[in-house]
C-alpha cells in the first residue's frame, strides 16, 4: 500500500485537485457527479429504505394503498422551445417519474419561483401551457406556491412540481430488478429534447426544426403493463441520456447491459446535429422516451404493445442484460467490436475539433 | 448519412482489417497523431479488429492535453478578475491547472463562458464594452484560422476590450521532435486530416525525406483509419517512405490557402511549451506585434505566473507514444475522468480518457489490447 502511494506521488501528473468544496454545474448533470452528491450528501442525511431504492419515484403504503410520490424542479433555459416549454415540461417530467413506477398519476403541486421583472405575459403563457398539459395527462394541479426573488437571482422562472399517483397491485418495478437474459426495450428515437434545447439556446439552425420529444408517457406505460405486470424496471432517460439511465440499472442490479448500436433509433437530424456539435446522442436528454427491462419471453409482446401506442411506434429491443461485465454498460458497434458506454462525470463537453 | 455511413460500414472495415492482416509480415508500430483519431480507435474498438502485428500508439494531438499548465493557470487567474469575462472552448473547463480549474473558478463567481467559436467571444466583447473579454485560444492548425479571424476582426473594429490568451501548437514540429528522440519506436504516422485540410501536406515531405518514414494523411472515421493503416503497412512492407493522402475528400496538397493566409497575417511562429513534453522549437504560434493590444499576455500583468510541469509525469510518455495509458499505475484507480490527475484523462480526445471511457472492460477482463 505504501509502495503504491509512493508511486502515485512520484507520478505527479498535474496535481490532483482536492475533494470538491463547492457545487459545480456538473453536479446537476445527471452523471457521476450528481450520483456522488446523492450518495455523499443526501442519502446519509435522510437515510431510509424507500429513498435508498433511488428510483424515479418513492412508493409508500398508506392504509393498504400503494402511493407513488415524486418531485422535480425545472430550470430549463430557454423557457419556450420547439416542441414545448417549461410549463408542459413540468407536467411531463413529474408524470413520467410517477409512470416509471407503474403509477397512475393523479395530482400535482406546482411551485413557482419568479424573478422580479418577469413579463406577466410570459408567466401567463407558461401557466396556461402547464394547465393544458395537466388536463391532457388527466392530472389535477391541486396545490401550489409562489415566491418572487430579486432580479438576477433566477433565470426568469423556475418551477417545481410534485406528483402523487396510485400503483396498482401486482406491479413492482425497480432499477435493481434486471436479471441476466432480460431484454432492454426503448420506446423511440433518442436525443431530441437535448438537441432542440441546445439548438434554440445556441441559435443553431438545421434544415428541419428539431422538436423536443416532451410528452406524458403514462398511457404508454399502462399499455405495456396490460401485457404483463412482470416488467422488471422502467426509466425515462432524461438528464444524462440513455447512458446514465442504463448505467444506474446496471449498477443497482449488479448486472451487465449489452447494447446493439445499430438497434438504437436515432433521427438523422439529431444524429447530424450531434456529429456537428461533437456530442454523443447516448448522453443527450430525452423527455418523452422510456426504457423497459423485460423478461426475454415477454419482450416480443411488450414491444408489440409499445408499437401500437403513438408514443412507442419506433420502439426497439436495443440490447440485453448479461452476467458478465457486471455494473457496466457495453455496446456492440457496427464494426462488431465492443466498447463501454460510460456514465459521464459531468456535463458532456463539446469537443474542440 | 452521406460521408458518414460508408466510413462506418462494418463489412468494409472487416475487409480492410483482413487485408492489413494478410499484408503485415512483421510487427509495425504506428502512431495516429490526432486525439480525434485516438477517440475513433477506442470508440469503435479498432484494436480488436487489427492483427497482433500492428501496434498502435497514440500521439500528442489532443490540443487540450498539451496546453501548458502555465496557460491554464493564467486563464484561471484572468477569469477570477472581476473585470474579465473569459471565453473558452468547452473541454478546457475541467482541465486541471496547478490548484484549480476553470469550472471551479466559475463556481467561485468567475465569469467563464463556453463558446463554439471565437467569433462568439468577439460578439460578447462588442456587446459588453465595460468587460475585458479574453478568449482562450488553444488548439492545432485546425482551430488557429478561426482564432486568427477573431483577432483580425477585433483589430479591424478596434475592439480594445477583446484579447486572446494564445497557446497554439503545430503538428509537423512535434512529429520532428518525436522522430528525433532516441527513444522513438514509431515506424509510420497517420497525419491529422483536419490539420491537413487547413495546411495541406506539403510540410510533411521534409519529414519523410529526413527520417525515411511513411506518413499517411488520415480521416477520422473507422474506415478512414483502417485504410490509413493499410496504406502505411503496404509502404512499410515494400520498404517505401512517402507521404500519401487517404483523406482525399477533405485534404488537398496545398490546403486551404485563405486560411493559411490569415494565419500568417495574425500569428508568427514561436517556440512553444507542450504540456507533459516540454518546449519544442518553432512549434507554436503567437500573435504578431501589431496585435499586441489584443494579446492577453501583453495587456495583463501575467508575468508572475510560471508553473512548471513535473518532469517525471507519465502523461509525457503517453503523449509521445512511449507508454499506454494502461501502463500507468494510477489509471482507472486514482486517475479517472471525475478526478483526473492529468490532462489526457480530461478531454474526450485524451488517450487516457479514450481508454477509460471505451476500453477498460477489455483491460479488466484480461483481453489486453495488442502491443
Amino acid at each position: 500500500m505504501a509502495d503504491q502511494a509512493k508511486t502515485i506521488v512520484e507520478l505527479s501528473c498535474p496535481a490532483p485537485l482536492p475533494v470538491r468544496d463547492t457545487v459545480l454545474l456538473g453536479h446537476g448533470s445527471g452523471g457521476k457527479l450528481s450520483a456522488e452528491l446523492v450518495r455523499d450528501v443526501f442519502l446519509p442525511a435522510f437515510q431510509n429504505p424507500t429513498l435508498s431504492r433511488l428510483d424515479d419515484q418513492a412508493i409508500v403504503s398508506v392504509n393498504g394503498s400503494r402511493i407513488a410520490v415524486t418531485t422535480d424542479s425545472f430550470v430549463v433555459k430557454p423557457l419556450f422551445f420547439p416542441g414545448g416549454d417549461i410549463g408542459s415540461l413540468a407536467v411531463h417530467g413529474t408524470v413520467n417519474d410517477l409512470a416509471m413506477g407503474g403509477a397512475q398519476p393523479l395530482f400535482l403541486s406546482a411551485a413557482f419561483i419568479l424573478e422580479e421583472g418577469l413579463a406577466m405575459d410570459v408567466l401567463r403563457r407558461v401557466v396556461s401551457s402547464l394547465q393544458r398539459a395537466a388536463t391532457a395527462a388527466g392530472v389535477q394541479v391541486v396545490t401550489g406556491d409562489t415566491k418572487v426573488v430579486e432580479k438576477g437571482k433566477a433565470d426568469g422562472l423556475f418551477i417545481n412540481t410534485t406528483g402523487i399517483g396510485l400503483v396498482p397491485d401486482g406491479i413492482d418495478m425497480s432499477a435493481n430488478r434486471a436479471r441476466p437474459g432480460d431484454k432492454v426495450l426503448l420506446s423511440g428515437a433518442i436525443g431530441e429534447h437535448g438537441i432542440a434545447i441546445l439548438a434554440q439556446r445556441e441559435g443553431l439552425e438545421f434544415e428541419t426544426t428539431i422538436e423536443s420529444d416532451s410528452a406524458a408517457l403514462h398511457t404508454l406505460v399502462a399499455e405495456m403493463l396490460s401485457v404483463t405486470g412482470a416488467i422488471r424496471c422502467m426509466r425515462d432517460p432524461t438528464r444524462g441520456g440513455l447512458s446514465s439511465a442504463l448505467n444506474e440499472i446496471a449498477a443497482q442490479s449488479r448486472a451487465g447491459i449489452e447494447l446493439d448500436e445499430c438497434a438504437i433509433p436515432l433521427r438523422e437530424e439529431v444524429r447530424g446535429a450531434c456529429e456537428m456539435l461533437g456530442l454523443d446522442p447516448l448522453y443527450v436528454a430525452n423527455e418523452g422516451k422510456l426504457i423497459a427491462i423485460v423478461d426475454s419471453s415477454l419482450a416480443g409482446d411488450v414491444l408489440a404493445a409499445m408499437r401500437n401506442h403513438p408514443l412507442g411506434q419506433q420502439a426497439q429491443i436495443i440490447g440485453s442484460v448479461t452476467r458478465r461485465n457486471s455494473g457496466l454498460v457495453t455496446m456492440r458497434t457496427p464494426l462488431g467490436t465492443t466498447r463501454i458506454v460510460d456514465m459521464l462525470a459531468g456535463d458532456q463537453l463539446p469537443r474542440i475539433c | 448519412m452521406k460521408y458518414i455511413d460508408e466510413y462506418r460500414d462494418g463489412r468494409i472495415a472487416r475487409a480492410l482489417a483482413k487485408e492489413i492482416s494478410d499484408r503485415a509480415t512483421q510487427h509495425w508500430v504506428l502512431m495516429e497523431i490526432c486525439g480525434g483519431q485516438t477517440h475513433t480507435i477506442m470508440r469503435y474498438g479498432l484494436d480488436e479488429l487489427l492483427p497482433s502485428q500492428i501496434e498502435l500508439v497514440h500521439g500528442p494531438g489532443c490540443p487540450v492535453c498539451v496546453t501548458p499548465l502555465g496557460t491554464i493557470d493564467k486563464a484561471i487567474a484572468l477569469a477570477l478578475r472581476t473585470d474579465v469575462t473569459l471565453v473558452s472552448y468547452g473541454d478546457m473547463l475541467r482541465v486541471p491547472g496547478s490548484n484549480s480549474d476553470l469550472s471551479r473558478a466559475k463556481a467561485q463567481g468567475a465569469d467563464v463562458r463556453v463558446a463554439y467559436s471565437p467569433i462568439e467571444a468577439v460578439k460578447i466583447a462588442r456587446a459588453n464594452p465595460e468587460r475585458k473579454v479574453v478568449f482562450l485560444a488553444i488548439g492545432f492548425e485546425t482551430t488557429a484560422p478561426a482564432n486568427a479571424m477573431a483577432a483580425w476582426q477585433a483589430k479591424r473594429e478596434d475592439l480594445r476590450n477583446f484579447s486572446m490568451l494564445v497557446s497554439h501548437v503545430l503538428v509537423p514540429p512535434a512529429i520532428r521532435a518525436l522522430l528525433a528522440s532516441r527513444e522513438n519506436r514509431v515506424q509510420g504516422f497517420i497525419a491529422p486530416g483536419h490539420v491537413c485540410t487547413v495546411m495541406g501536406f506539403q510540410e510533411y515531405e521534409s519529414l519523410v525525406r529526413d527520417f525515411t518514414i511513411p506518413i499517411v494523411v488520415g480521416g477520422f472515421e473507422p474506415v478512414d483509419i483502417l485504410e490509413s493503416i493499410l496504406m502505411l503497412v503496404k509502404q512499410l512492407e515494400q520498404g517505401e517512405a512517402r507521404v500519401e493522402n487517404q483523406y482525399v475528400r477533405s485534404v488537398t496538397y496545398q490546403g486551404n490557402q485563405p486560411a493559411q493566409q490569415i494565419l500568417k497575417d495574425v500569428f508568427e511562429i514561436a517556440d512553444q511549451k507542450w504540456r507533459g513534453i516540454g518546449v519544442i522549437p518553432r512549434s507554436g504560434l503567437q500573435l504578431r506585434p501589431e496585435y499586441a493590444v489584443h494579446d492577453a499576455n501583453t495587456i495583463f500583468d501575467l508575468q508572475l505566473i510560471t508553473a512548471d510541469e513535473p518532469a517525471e509525469c507519465i502523461s509525457a510518455q503517453v503523449l509521445q507514444g512511449l507508454k499506454k495509458p494502461t501502463d500507468c499505475p494510477a489509471f482507472a484507480i486514482r486517475c479517472t475522468p471525475e478526478n483526473p490527475l492529468g490532462a489526457p484523462m480530461v478531454s474526450a480526445e485524451g488517450a487516457c480518457a479514450a481508454y477509460y471511457h471505451y476500453r477498460r472492460h477489455a483491460v479488466t477482463a484480461g483481453e489486453t489490447t495488442h502491443g
